[in-house]
């Protein structure tokens, strides 16, 4: 059968009996099975429980009508979680040794809720381990492929979340992204990404890499399919005290859309390939008859600095628990980069180092914070590069871990600012590789974003399409 | 002694909410079977995350109010990072700067602040083997540390005392020592008193692990020995962590400090910040009720009972809404207001409760007023006898009587002692209070 790629074909499909929900999960099984090892996207497939939930859905379709969408809007849409989300019953690594044996006793809010409203879980997927990295090859079970060419990264470190939506394995996948990583590898792969506002999805269950920067993003082929799963995961769970509730904003139709291009953004390091997409998408949204305002964010500079002291110091908290008593694995059984960002993070915590450190970086986070106030006061969104490049070479940034933080440039200070970003799909390079673009917008501003990216892809015509 | 001891100390009180700082586990841990109690978040599995518990923050907050405390309006937790098998992340949520109440003080020693923060696990060594149950990780702690301004054991024993009195009028915690609901730490140094330019000693000796009054007593008092004794042969104290032990009633050395350890303070990220309002200060110092001082001082100026009897009543807040109640009851009643005055009814109450036990008798304070009309229709001396005794009590106790006419009019007290004694106790003391009073006056 041919795998349908949206949210509402696949459910369309199902109710006009086209494919029933265990045809559907053979399909994705089998898509798996040709090409997971090749590509090293699972670390661990929830088969059993995959076909139990899609004989449930086919036996609620049979008995009920179409209002069952209201109550399960994700019902038949199958899904994979990068392997920080916690599974009940289900191996949860966090793409590290230090956790290959771990069976959580619950499960993330987000997969409860994904869950409760008729996903299918299809496996858990590869990622950088702990979520530090911007390619995946940081993680301990071997680097994911680029389903677009494998000599490639997918990106990081929700590698196996984009690579397994890219290679027609899921419809959906969950990712974490605490400085870029579900808008990068939703970019080199292709599809649409979503970084929500810090506070809007509960990160309850999702294994912390940096507290105040972890949030839970979403991967799928189109905008409308974010939109579903956004509404479906926002909102309190009385676990994450950050959360709060939030109406859907409306917005006149007819008011003209600003939007703001940074000129901190443009320059020095920006691939020039990845540059002329971006001016060619400014170029459509002034034929759509928006207007391009250009802003200033002074304290961009400073935005990988910033991020490379606050999160090595909450990685280097968060990390503490680890320590050799529990879970079966000491702390031999970290990789190079925990080290590196453990002893990093201790170091700026210390004492007579915190000040120097720390304490400069959340001055300079709340001048960020400040810079963006400003723009969004009259801008409704900034366009943006996700990644200063196409994808890379497997290898090519490993050696250099500095390289590879600077991969972050352009997705940290969403981050650091906690506004949402929502990582939009614009066609290929010369080599066939995936391009992309980023929206910002204030915080809680996602249905907003999703309006701007969505006027996009409608001009352009833009279709999903899977690499495998 | 050319000693002088300087204390300083760090008490913990657990509150007695119904669930645990940051998650839904039940608070009261004492007794039960180990790992019971216990979630994702007092473990501190991968993932989980704390919520904070409001009652909590409220229970420390009424505390300062009752302590004169300032309370913040705006306050923060902090991650207090340390490795410990007990401590399952790698750090104690607790608070450092922006702390939940600064300053206030207790029978005149300042008290530097009250904070919230949460406790750990607790480790138990058997057979070799090392356990560890987590029951009371997560458990809200409140911890109040004062200024290094005792000088005596006798005033830290007052001080916690009334600590733990103060604890419970607020239905904050039983603050129990023998259960763990209230711990102590004790800082202790000696000030060399020719030395009187330092205002403090350089060192100081924490004393840990002190679970009773008695306890506490003997271990300050040991290690106060032990420093002066190392002091006057000319030796150096070492800055330290000691113990006490019962059978040695000596302390021990459990852990020596080199310089301050580095907890690596950070704000926690996965709480957001407190905001206290005037409005809700407002509301919980409503909620304060009459503490122990106001009630010792009313019970003076109402009752005009003894010292004694008064700390007997006022160090059980039951026992004292009890005694209230019966004066209450009683007094409504005609043939009690006509025995008594309102000073002898509570000096009535106040010795059938404390001498007779006779509240526990009679759950009831009607009851024991009830109890009261009995006694006193039973048992009254005739007053022809009656005179007869307080004559005699006037003549034997000439000195007494000047004292009265001099203004100790609190003797009287005594002699109604007196002449009940002559009598058996079974005179009406209204009636001798009245006889008395006349012919003291005269």
């Amino acid at each position: 059968m041919n795998i349908p790629l949206t949210i509402k074909e696949t459910q369309d499909g199902l109710k006009s009996k086209k494919f029933s929900a265990v045809e559907l999960v053979d399909a994705y099984f089998s898509q798996i099975k040709k090409y997971n090892d090749e590509y090293n996207i699972f670390l661990t497939l929830t088969e059993d429980s995959a076909y139990k939930k899609a004989k449930e859905a086919d036996k609620i379709l049979s008995n009920k009508d179409i209002e069952i969408l209201s109550e399960k809007p994700l019902i038949g849409v199958t899904a994979s979680y990068k392997d920080i989300f916690l599974t009940k019953g289900v191996r949860t690594t966090a793409g590290s040794n230090i956790l290959n044996n771990f069976i959580p006793p619950y499960s993330a809010t987000s997969v409860l809720k994904m869950e409760n409203a008729g996903a299918i879980t299809i496996g858990k997927a590869n990622c950088d381990a702990f979520a530090h990295g911007a390619s995946g090859e940081n993680s301990d079970y071997k680097a994911t492929l680029n389903p677009w060419n494998k000599s490639y990264v997918p990106g990081g470190s929700s590698s196996g979340s984009a690579a397994s939506v890219s290679a027609n394995m899921s419809l959906v996948s969950l990712g974490s992204d605490t400085g870029g990583s579900v808008r990068q590898p939703a970019s080199f792969c292709n599809l649409v990404g979503l970084k929500p506002t810090y506070g809007a999805i509960s990160r309850y269950g999702v294994i912390a890499m940096s507290s105040s920067l972890d949030t839970v993003g979403t991967f799928a082929h189109t905008i409308d399919d974010i939109e579903i799963i956004f509404d479906v995961l926002r909102g309190q769970d009385g676990f994450d005290g950050n959360v709060i509730d939030f109406e859907k904003k409306s917005f006149d139709k007819n008011s003209k859309i600003k939007l703001g291009v940074a000129k901190e953004y443009f320059g020095k390091g920006l691939d020039s390939e990845v540059e002329g997409k971006i001016e060619e998408a400014i170029k459509i949204y002034e034929r759509l008859g928006v207007e391009i305002v250009e802003v200033s964010l002074p304290h961009t500079k400073y935005g990988v600095s910033v991020y490379y002291i606050i999160q090595p110091a909450e990685v280097s908290s968060n990390l503490g628990r680890f320590d050799g008593i529990r879970y079966g694995n000491d702390r031999s059984f970290f990789g190079d980069e925990a080290k590196r960002r453990i002893m990093l993070g201790s170091y700026v915590l210390s004492a007579g180092y915190y000040d120097a450190y720390y304490e400069k970086a959340l001055k300079v986070r709340t001048k960020m914070v400040e810079d963006f106030n400003r723009v969004f006061s009259h801008v409704d969104a900034i366009i943006s590069p996700v990644s200063p490049s196409t994808p890379f070479k497997l290898g090519e940034n490993a050696s250099n871990p500095l390289k590879m933080y600077l991969e972050d440039v352009y997705t940290t200070t969403a981050n650091i600012v906690g506004i949402p970003g929502l990582s939009v799909p614009f066609g290929f390079s010369k080599n066939e590789l995936p391009i992309g673009f980023q929206l910002l917008g204030p915080r809680f501003s996602e249905h907003r974003l999703f309006e701007i990216g969505r006027m996009f892809h409608k001009e352009i015509n833009y279709k999903p399409r899977v690499a495998l | 002694m050319i000693y002088t001891p300087i204390i300083g100390l760090e008490i913990h009180i657990e509150p007695n909410t119904k669930s645990k700082m940051f998650c839904a586990c039940p608070q009261d841990h004492f007794g039960k079977k180990p790992n019971s109690q216990t979630c994702p978040i007092c473990l501190g599995l991968p993932g989980s995350l704390p919520f904070t518990n409001r009652e909590a923050i409220n229970k420390t907050i009424k505390l300062g109010l009752a302590l004169g405390s300032k309370i913040s309006e705006f306050s923060k937790f902090y991650r207090k990072h340390y490795f410990y098998p007990d401590l399952p992340k790698g750090f104690q949520t607790s608070q450092k700067d922006e702390v939940l109440c600064l300053g206030g003080s207790l029978f005149g020693k300042r008290i530097n602040h009250i904070h919230l923060e949460e406790d750990a696990g607790k480790l138990m060594h058997v057979n070799n083997q090392s356990l560890v149950d987590f029951n009371r990780s997560g458990c809200a702690l409140i911890e109040l540390v004062t200024e290094p301004d005792f000088h005596s054991t006798d005033e830290v024993l007052a001080f916690t005392k009334e600590l733990q009195l103060i604890a419970r009028y607020l239905d904050i915690s039983n603050a129990d020592m023998e259960k763990g609901t209230m711990r102590l730490e004790a800082n202790i140094s000696m000030l060399n008193a020719k030395n009187s330019n330092a205002k403090l000693p350089d060192y100081k000796v924490e004393l840990k692990n002190i679970n009773s009054f008695k306890f506490l007593e003997k271990a300050i008092n040991a290690e106060i020995v032990r420093q002066e004794s190392e002091l006057s042969k000319g030796r150096k104290i070492i800055q330290e962590t000691r113990g006490y032990d019962e059978n040695k009633k000596t302390t021990f050395s459990q852990r020596v400090k080199e310089g301050s350890e580095d907890y690596r303070y950070f704000p926690e990220a996965d709480l957001p910040p407190i905001e206290i309002g005037e409005l809700k200060i407002k509301n919980l110092k409503l909620k304060i009720p009459e503490l122990p001082q106001a009630k010792r001082e009313r019970f003076q100026d109402i009752y005009k009972l003894s010292k004694d009897y008064i700390e007997i009543l006022v160090s059980d807040l039951n026992r004292a809404n009890y005694f209230e109640d019966v004066i209450a009851n009683g007094m409504k009643q005609p043939r009690l207001r006509s025995l008594h005055s309102l000073h002898s009814f509570a000096m009535t109450v106040a010795n059938l409760m404390i001498n007779k036990h006779l509240d526990t008798d009679y759950p009831e304070p009607a009851g024991l007023a009830r109890k009261i009309i009995e006694l006193e229709d039973r048992s009254y001396e005739s007053a022809e006898n009656t005179e007869e005794a307080v004559r005699q009590v006037l003549q034997t106790n000439p000195e007494i009587i000047k004292k009265y006419q001099n203004g100790q009019t609190q003797v009287l007290s005594f002699l109604i002692g007196q002449v009940q004694k002559i009598l058996r106790g079974s005179g009406n003391p209204k009636l001798i209070g009245d006889l008395l009073k006349s012919k003291l006056e005269k």
